[in-house]
C-alpha cells in the first residue's frame, strides 16, 4: 500500500463557518488510515494557498457569497479530477443563504447590510457607512449554492456532517468505489 | 364482492373491496411513500409521492382502488427516482433550511428525501420565494417558507375540527396555503386543534410557539428510524 502514490486532496471554506473542516476530525481513528492514503495539497489545514499541482479529489465547504468564492471554485473545479460539496452550506447556502429570501425584501442584500451596519438596534458605527473598502471582496446579489457556480461530482449531507458520512464518502472515493451514502447516514442537520 | 388479492413487488397482498393500494399495503406491512396522505384524514391525492405503477399506468396509491390481480410496482429504481426529483422539487420549490429549523428529525419532507437518498446536486434552481411567517397568534406561528401545500391542515381543520381554518389562495405556482382570516390571531384557531397537532403538519410550517427544539438530536421521531418503518415493522411481525 505504502507503494502506491497517495492521492493528493484539497480543500476549502467558502462561505461557510469552518465546522465542515472540524467535522473531518469527527472520523475519530479512521483518519489515521486514511491519512496513510491521502496527503493534502491546497487547504487550511496546510496553509498552502495555491495548487502545487493537480490534485485528485478538492472538497469544498460553504456556497459562493462572494465574488472571490467563485474564483476559488472555479480554480478547485479546473485543479481538481473530483469535487465535492461538503454541508449544507455548499450545497444549498446553508445559513449564510437565509440573506436570500427571509428578509421579505426585494433588495435582500441591502437590506441585510442596513440591518447590520445601520440599523440594527445594537449597531454602534458612527460613520453610518457599510464598510466598502476595495480590499473586500464585492459580495454576491445572493448566496449560491456551489453546483449552481461550478459541476459539483458529489455532495456530503449535513450540518456539520456526522464522522460517519464523511468517512463513507472519502473511503469509498479513494477505492473508487462510491454508490451513495447509507440511507440510515444521511442528515440535513 | 369479498375480499381479493393482488401484487405489490411480486408479493401477494389481500385487499378489501373500496381499498386503495396503498391501505392494503399499509396492512401487510408494505410501506409506499407519501406526505399529502394522513390516517384519519381524507384523500387528496396531491403530492404524488406516492406515484406506483399499477398494470403499467402511474397512479397515486392513495387514490387508487386496489383490484383483482392488479400488478403494482413500488419500490423500483426508476419509480424511486421519480420521487426523488418530486421531494427535490419540494426543497426547490420552498425555503428549506434544515439546520435551523425546528421540525428537523420530525419532519417527514426531511425523512423521506434520506429515506430516497436524496443527496446528488440539485438539477432545479433553488426559487427563493418570499414568503411570509405569521406569528400572530399567542400559541401558533405559521412559517410558509417550510409549507409544501399537502393540504392535511385543510382537512383536518375542517374534516375533524370542523373549523376550516386554512385554505387555497391563489392559482398555479402561487398557489398556497393562507389562514381565513387577515392573519392566525383573527381566526378561531387553537393549539388544542386537530390541524395544529404535530402530526398533521408533515413539515416545520405549523409551529406550537415554546416547544421547538424540545427533543433533542438523537431523541427526534427519524434519528434511529427511516420513514415508513413503523409500517415496514410489521412484516416482521
Ligand atoms: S454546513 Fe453547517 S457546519 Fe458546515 S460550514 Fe455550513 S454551517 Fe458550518
Ligand atoms: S420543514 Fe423539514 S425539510 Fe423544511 S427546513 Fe424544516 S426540517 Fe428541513
Ligand atoms: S401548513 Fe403544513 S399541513 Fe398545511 S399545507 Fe402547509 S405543509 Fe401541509
Ligand atoms: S400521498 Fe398520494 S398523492 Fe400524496
Amino acid at each position: 500500500m505504502s507503494d502506491l502514490p497517495k492521492a493528493r486532496i484539497a480543500t476549502a471554506s467558502l462561505a461557510g463557518c469552518f465546522g465542515c473542516h472540524m467535522a473531518l476530525l469527527d472520523i475519530d481513528e479512521r483518519l489515521i488510515e486514511l491519512m496513510k492514503l491521502v496527503e493534502f495539497d491546497r487547504s487550511p489545514l496546510t496553509d498552502i494557498k495555491r495548487f502545487t499541482r493537480r490534485c485528485d479529489i478538492g472538497i469544498i465547504e460553504g456556497g459562493c457569497c462572494n465574488e472571490e468564492n467563485v474564483h476559488v471554485l472555479q480554480d478547485f473545479r479546473r485543479n481538481c479530477d473530483i469535487l465535492v460539496g461538503i454541508g449544507q452550506c455548499a450545497i444549498m447556502g446553508g445559513l449564510p443563504a437565509m440573506r436570500n429570501a427571509i428578509m421579505h425584501s426585494d433588495e435582500p442584500l441591502r437590506e441585510c447590510l442596513e440591518e447590520a451596519y445601520i440599523k440594527g438596534p445594537f449597531t454602534q458605527n458612527k460613520t453610518q457607512i457599510i464598510p466598502n473598502d476595495p480590499a473586500l471582496p464585492l459580495l454576491l446579489d445572493k448566496v449560491y449554492p456551489c453546483s449552481e457556480v461550478v459541476e459539483i461530482d458529489y455532495q456530503i449531507p449535513g450540518c456539520a456532517p456526522t464522522g460517519d458520512v464523511i468517512y463513507e464518502a472519502l473511503a469509498g472515493l479513494l477505492s473508487g468505489r462510491f454508490q451513495g451514502f447509507e440511507r440510515e447516514h444521511i442528515r440535513f442537520d | 364482492m369479498s375480499g381479493f388479492s393482488f401484487q405489490i413487488d411480486g408479493v401477494e397482498v389481500t385487499a378489501k373491496p373500496g381499498q386503495t393500494i396503498m391501505e392494503a399495503a399499509d396492512e401487510v406491512g408494505i410501506y409506499i411513500p407519501r406526505l399529502c396522505d394522513h390516517e384519519g384524514l381524507r384523500h387528496q391525492g396531491g403530492c404524488r409521492v406516492c406515484t406506483v405503477k399499477a398494470g403499467g399506468r402511474s397512479v397515486a396509491a392513495c387514490t387508487q382502488p386496489a383490484a383483482p390481480d392488479l400488478v403494482v410496482e413500488n419500490e423500483t429504481p426508476h419509480i424511486n427516482k421519480l420521487r426523488r426529483d418530486l421531494v427535490g422539487m419540494l426543497f426547490n420549490e420552498g425555503n428549506h433550511l434544515c439546520p435551523i429549523c425546528e421540525a428537523s428529525g420530525n419532519c417527514e419532507l426531511q425523512a423521506m428525501a434520506y429515506r430516497l437518498g436524496m443527496t446528488e446536486p440539485t438539477k432545479f434552481p433553488y426559487l427563493e420565494p418570499c414568503r411570509p411567517v405569521d406569528a400572530s397568534h399567542p400559541d401558533i406561528a405559521l412559517d410558509n417558507n417550510r409549507c409544501i401545500s399537502c393540504g392535511r391542515c385543510v382537512r383536518a381543520s375542517q374534516d375533524v375540527d370542523g373549523k376550516g381554518i386554512f385554505g387555497y389562495v391563489g392559482r398555479g405556482i402561487h398557489r398556497h396555503i393562507a389562514a381565513n382570516g387577515p392573519d392566525l390571531r383573527h381566526t378561531d384557531a387553537e393549539v388544542t386543534d386537530f390541524a395544529i397537532s404535530a402530526e398533521v403538519c408533515p413539515v416545520g410550517c405549523i409551529i406550537r410557539k415554546r416547544e421547538g427544539f424540545a427533543r433533542p438530536i438523537g431523541e427526534r421521531d427519524y434519528d434511529d428510524h427511516l420513514i415508513g418503518y413503523d409500517i415496514e415493522k410489521k412484516r416482521d411481525e
